[in-house]
């Protein structure tokens, strides 16, 4: 049922079958269900699903940030560098946080402390994981603002989150994710809440310490645009599930799931003349399961065009070959088209 | 920032200018005076030593003349004669004052100290027996009437436990020793001072509880999480800076009444504060004094918005100038 793993050499990150419950007044809701993927060194993976499909969820669970009551983590592994996190103690898991497992979230505007300077916020997650003096903690912070090119640095560093703009405090965001050169960052919908010329220059900017660093990147959107500007590899999730695994080109150019198939179906596409403006853009009928209320069977069944009398009970994952697979019946038979 | 101060000073001393005119209008409105007062005390009199007794006070002259010259005596720091008690009225203050300052403060401090924990560890597990117990004791702070559970204290605590004294400030004879006098001092303020924290405490648990569930489900909580900093940090440096601006504010409001806030804790325990010297003077038309406590209530009230508004820019910088 499982993906087969193949474990590389440089696999930073294996996750497998990692499953997140929420307790809903007394029922247990399944958020995330046996979620596996892995990530290879240097390589920017992308995740992509509507809201409520529980790919920022997946993100918290790795760092083991699932807001608990009412939520757990009820299965999986996650191993870095070949260590579980999941059977870490609070202390191992609570440094591992920020210094080899960052991450950066969507809203910069409300992410950052309102009360505590930039430079503050920079020195104390400096602190937390290296053993400097204050002096030399704001010297580096000061560098790290730098790194990621924040004009005036020694002035900016003085200011609080209020007096800078979206933008800019993505970046010290980011710089702060940074601080200790991490393996993997999850960036969750990390542009989201900027606006088009600002999302491209972090999206450069990620780019640009991604390839000095050889730092891997999970990068957490709903926006396909996002995902071609950034991504190697992609997964699709839906309804707390991995319904489709492949690298870009995979995904945009032969997805094989109908649920992939509609969310590319429904993407935006400027065509010179106008004329993709004149019709309405299609939609995939239907709306998101209520994961109070599962059904049996494939969770995109009651909303899939292609469904038949099989969609009725659970599809596995198809593995169709290297960090490859869909989650649908259509690809059982050879009836994928 | 210093021109705010002094702009803050100066409109100050305008309200508080406002405040005497019409407290004295107020209390000259209201029927009787010290004479009459007096009089009835003696059991009558005849108008003559009345009419003696008004002129002797300055009490014959039209209203607006008496307050002219009150003005004028209290720009040049003068708060008056006291009738009953003949004494000057600052010095009659000055005298009462530093066992309601002792009594209010030190209460206001524990209240706002050990409430903010009550309500931050609450807040850490909202469902928990904790969380409960902070609730019910709020609930318990904001309905029990002061008098009666300061004689509840004094009785389980001074009579049936006699590990306190049941009244006074000082002991008779005092001890000898300016150590002994201190502590004789905080052993009757014991009993006082926690009657006065608990109500107090009831607010503080509350607000700064709810505050702290609202803080905690901030995503700048979830970045300092994520930064891999300790449970510690996260609740008392990053929440808790952000959590405390409502408590800053009550703490704000009630450090306005520490100058006659305790009248009843005050007169349960016999302390000779400035709540029962009003209280007396209120019975006995003694106008100077009452005066002199409220022209005292209006000033601490602005100096102690001026000191919040203060702690509010230090607390939060998008808090821009205290105009």
């Amino acid at each position: 049922m499982d993906d087969s793993l193949e474990i590389k050499e440089d696999a930073v990150l294996q996750v497998m079958n990692l499953s997140v419950d929420f307790d809903v007044k007394g029922n247990n809701v399944s958020i995330l269900s046996k979620v596996n993927f892995g990530l290879g060194l240097g390589e920017t993976l992308g995740i992509v699903g509507e809201s409520g499909c529980g790919k920022s969820m997946t993100a918290l669970a790795l760092l083991r940030m699932v807001p608990s009551p009412p939520g757990k983590i009820s299965e999986g592994e996650v191993l870095l560098n070949n260590v579980d996190l999941m059977t870490l103690s609070k202390k191992e898991i609570k440094n591992i946080r920020g210094k080899e497992l960052s991450m950066i979230f969507q809203e910069p505007m409300t992410s950052l402390n309102p009360v505590f300077t930039v430079g503050n916020q920079l020195v104390e997650t400096i602190l937390e994981h290296k053993d400097l003096s204050r002096v030399d903690a704001l010297k580096e912070a000061i560098e790290l603002l730098r790194l990621v090119q924040i004009p005036a640095p020694e002035q900016r560093i003085k200011e609080y989150p209020h007096q800078l703009s979206g933008g800019m405090r993505q970046r010290i965001m980011i710089a702060m994710a940074l601080v200790c050169q991490p393996k993997v960052l999850i960036a969750d919908e990390p542009t989201t809440a900027l606006d088009v010329t600002v999302q491209a220059q972090i999206f450069d900017l990620l780019k640009e310490i991604q390839a000095k660093t050889k730092m891997s990147i999970i990068l957490i959107t709903h926006d396909f645009g996002a995902i071609s500007e950034m991504a190697d590899r992609v997964i699709v999730m839906y309804a707390g599930y991995k319904v489709e695994e492949g690298t870009l080109d995979e995904i945009r150019n032969s997805p094989l799931h109908p649920y992939t198939q509609g969310l590319l179906r429904s993407m935006l596409v400027i065509k010179p003349d106008s004329s993709g403006f004149k019709k309405p853009l299609p939609e995939i009928p239907g709306s998101v399961p209520d994961l109070l209320n599962r059904q049996p069977g494939c969770p995109f069944g009651p909303r899939c065009s292609q469904a038949t009398i099989k969609c009725r009970s659970m599809p596995p994952n198809f593995n169709l070959g290297f960090k490859r697979s869909v989650k649908c019946w259509l690809a059982d038979n050879g009836r994928v088209e | 920032m210093k021109q705010a101060i002094i702009q803050r000073i100066f409109l100050g001393i305008v309200m508080i200018t406002a405040v005497i005119i019409l407290n004295f209008f107020l209390l000259h409105a209201a029927p009787g005076d010290v004479v009459d007062a007096m009089l009835a005390e003696g059991g009558g009199g005849d108008p003559e030593l009345a009419a003696r007794l008004r002129a002797s006070y300055g009490l014959d002259e039209a209203t607006h003349i008496q307050l002219i010259k009150y003005l004028g005596q209290v720009f040049r720091g003068d708060l008056g004669y006291s009738f009953y008690y003949d004494q000057s009225v600052t010095d009659l203050l000055l005298g009462h004052l530093p066992t309601t300052l002792m009594l209010t403060i030190s209460a206001l401090i524990l209240a706002v100290v050990i409430g903010t924990l009550f309500g931050v560890y609450a807040a850490l597990k909202p469902k928990g027996i904790f969380s409960n117990f902070v609730t019910v004791l709020s609930l318990f702070g904001y309905a029990t009437p002061v008098f009666w559970l300061g004689m509840i204290i004094l009785l389980v605590f001074a009579l049936y436990l006699p590990l306190f004294p049941a009244f006074g400030i000082r002991s008779l004879p005092e001890p000898e020793h300016a150590v002994g006098r201190i502590l004789d001092i905080i052993h009757h303020l014991v009993l006082p001072t926690f009657t006065l924290a608990i109500l107090y405490l009831a607010s503080y648990s509350r607000i700064s509880r709810a505050s702290m569930l609202d803080v905690l489900g901030s995503d700048y909580i979830r970045t300092a999480r994520a930064k891999g900093l300790s449970e510690t940090k996260v609740i008392f440096k990053h929440a808790l800076k952000n959590a405390a601006m409502p408590v800053v504010t009550l703490a704000g409001l009630q450090l306005a009444q520490v100058f006659s806030g305790a009248i009843l804790v005050e007169t349960v325990f016999s302390l000779p504060g400035v709540g029962p010297l009003l209280y007396e003077s209120i019975v006995r038309r003694d106008f100077p004094v009452i005066l002199g406590v409220l022209f005292g209530a209006a000033s601490t009230t602005i100096i102690a918005n001026i000191i919040t508004d203060l702690i509010y820019k230090y607390m939060d910088p998008r808090i821009q100038s205290i105009t």
